[in-house]
């Protein structure tokens, strides 16, 4: 069997399309490559989802939190405090049991339970707490003149926020703000090893590179192939959060630019 | 009983990894700043190579091959005369000798040994973030400092160990608060090393021994052991927080820093 047929039996093995049993002996390079690619599909699916939605959660929570009304101050302090708080694969755990029971009261839960949805909302509140935190350090340190600079020109209320504070806050954030999507990335591999079953085998990456690990008792093949997806997979959000940055900082002069560091963070 | 020391083995796992890691950190930065060039790119390596990578990928990466390796090392040593290969197909074999504990060896042997892989493999990843953390630190250092040790005449070594390594922690505490956070954090992925903690107990307690819910009056329990798990947690880093806050105070007495000015300021 030649490598393009193994290509297209699983390429896109993970969401169902394709050849339905996975190989089960005489394990090729080209099988584990192609299989842990195409598990790579709901890594990056559950990232970029999360990120996009957590992205709007977090500036909400960032406000809440800098808000003097206690009414929204301490809600945004508590969901903060509870998904920071506590380990993102307890956190796995439990929505999963939390949606089972659920679906027993009602029928509206039952695609919680799958992995789709079910942990991508806990992904997405998640990141969501992650970065509201990093947001509402860059709201606090918005520079004070910048914001007496838009009280002279008369920005007010939501044109001043939208015009000058929202901004600023981003451009301060942004290298952390890099970090935290990194990170999401990483954190997309424990989804499949926490209670959410993985439906037909359709796993993500790591869950094709343990099955490889555990039938060839060799893991000196799949996790580098793992590895080296993430690398690629990390130097892409890299990029374009870089020239993300680019942007947010295009009025600025060459050298007050901030440069992003990167910091991959580890386990939440 | 066993779900309550399970509890215990993931205290035991936070008190013997964090010296550990925190002793791997220390070398490693040593190392990273080392004025011998080979060194000082072992080092670095070492702290490029663990950041990088997915740590849940880490962590059943290490496990196998540790056991591996080892059991390798033993069959060479104890079985020369062993001519079948290792590696036959999918499996890893050698000789009975060579077992890694002996098959014979008791069940706490075995427990022990499992405990001592997850250790390690904590102490590997963890001690690459610290060795990041206390690399910066020392960097951190006012170099005004390092002059005057030098024109008072010390050696490198003297000024290393007299003037640098006690003025460093105040810099490095931040970071290495935020390193023990994720580090209770990472403690439930024990239970992917095999380690009996508490996601295993939870797990099982509600598992597959009591799978008709319908008969209990409470129900399906598991996501009340994972609630419970979850607020063990949040207890715990609360805890935490309030303790590194008081440490951190401590170490900035006398310090040329902000927080130490305060506290001088204040006294005076």
């Amino acid at each position: 069997m030649s490598c393009w047929i193994t290509i297209q039996d699983y390429a896109l093995r993970s969401i169902g399309i394709g050849e339905r049993l996975l190989p089960k002996e005489d394990f090729t390079l080209c099988q584990q490559f192609t299989l842990i690619g195409s598990g790579m599909i709901w890594n990056v699916y559950f990232g970029v989802v999360a990120l996009l939605a957590g992205f709007f959660l977090a500036t909400a929570l960032a406000l809440g939190k800098n808000s003097d009304n206690r009414l929204l101050r301490k809600p945004a302090e508590w969901f903060i405090f509870i998904f920071r708080g506590s380990p993102l694969f307890i956190q796995f755990f439990f929505a999963y049991f939390l949606f089972l029971s659920l679906k027993k009261l009602s029928p509206v839960f039952a695609p919680f339970t799958a992995a789709w949805l079910g942990a991508l909302v806990t992904l997405f509140f998640n990141t969501a707490a992650y970065s509201g935190e990093i947001f509402y350090g860059a709201l606090r340190s918005v520079p004070k003149g910048d914001l007496e600079a838009a009280d002279a020109y008369g920005f007010s209320g939501w044109k001043k926020f939208r015009k000058i504070t929202w901004p600023t806050m981003l451009r301060l954030a942004w290298p952390a703000y890099t970090n935290e999507a990194i990170f999401l990335f990483h954190a997309t591999t424990l989804v499949f090893f926490s209670g959410f079953p993985a439906w037909r085998q359709k796993g993500d990456a790591l869950y094709y590179a343990s099955y490889f690990a555990d039938k060839t008792f060799n893991p000196f093949i799949p996790y580098p192939i793992l590895a080296m997806y993430f690398v690629l997979l990390t130097l892409i959000v890299v990029t374009l959060f870089g020239l993300v940055n680019r942007r947010l900082n295009r009025h600025l002069p060459q050298g007050v630019r901030r440069k992003i560091r990167l910091r991959p963070n580890l386990i939440r | 009983m066993s779900f309550y020391t399970s509890f215990g083995t993931v205290l035991l796992l936070l008190a013997i990894t964090a010296p550990v890691a925190l002793a791997f950190g220390f070398g490693g930065a040593m190392a990273a700043r080392s004025r011998i060039l080979p060194v000082s790119w072992l080092g670095k390596a070492y702290i490029a190579i663990v950041r990088g990578v997915p740590d849940i990928a880490f962590f059943l990466f290490f496990v196998i091959a540790f056991d591996q390796a080892i059991e390798w090392l033993r069959h060479k040593a104890l079985c020369p005369d062993w001519t079948d290969p290792i590696r036959q197909g999918n499996d890893f074999v050698v000789c009975a000798e060579a077992k890694m504990p002996l098959s014979s060896a008791a069940q706490w042997v075995h427990e022990v040994y499992g405990f001592g892989l997850a250790v390690i493999t904590f102490a590997i990843v963890f001690g690459a973030f610290a060795a990041n953390v206390l690399f910066g630190a020392m960097r951190a250092v006012p170099r005004a400092q390092m002059e005057t040790a030098e024109a008072y005449g010390m050696s490198h070594r003297q000024a290393f160990w007299r003037i640098l390594v006690p003025q460093m922690w105040v810099y490095a505490l931040p970071g290495l608060s935020n390193l023990w956070m994720v580090l209770i954090k990472a403690t439930p992925l024990l239970f992917l090393l095999g380690v009996e903690d508490i996601v295993y107990w939870a797990r099982e307690l509600g598992g597959s021994k009591t799978a008709k819910f319908t008969d209990y009056p409470h129900g399906d329990w598991r996501m009340w052991y994972f609630l419970a798990l979850l607020v063990f947690y949040l207890l715990f880093t609360k805890f935490s927080e309030v303790v590194l806050e008081k440490l951190m105070v401590r170490l900035s007495h006398g310090q040329a820093t902000l927080a130490g000015e305060k506290q001088r300021k204040a006294k005076a």
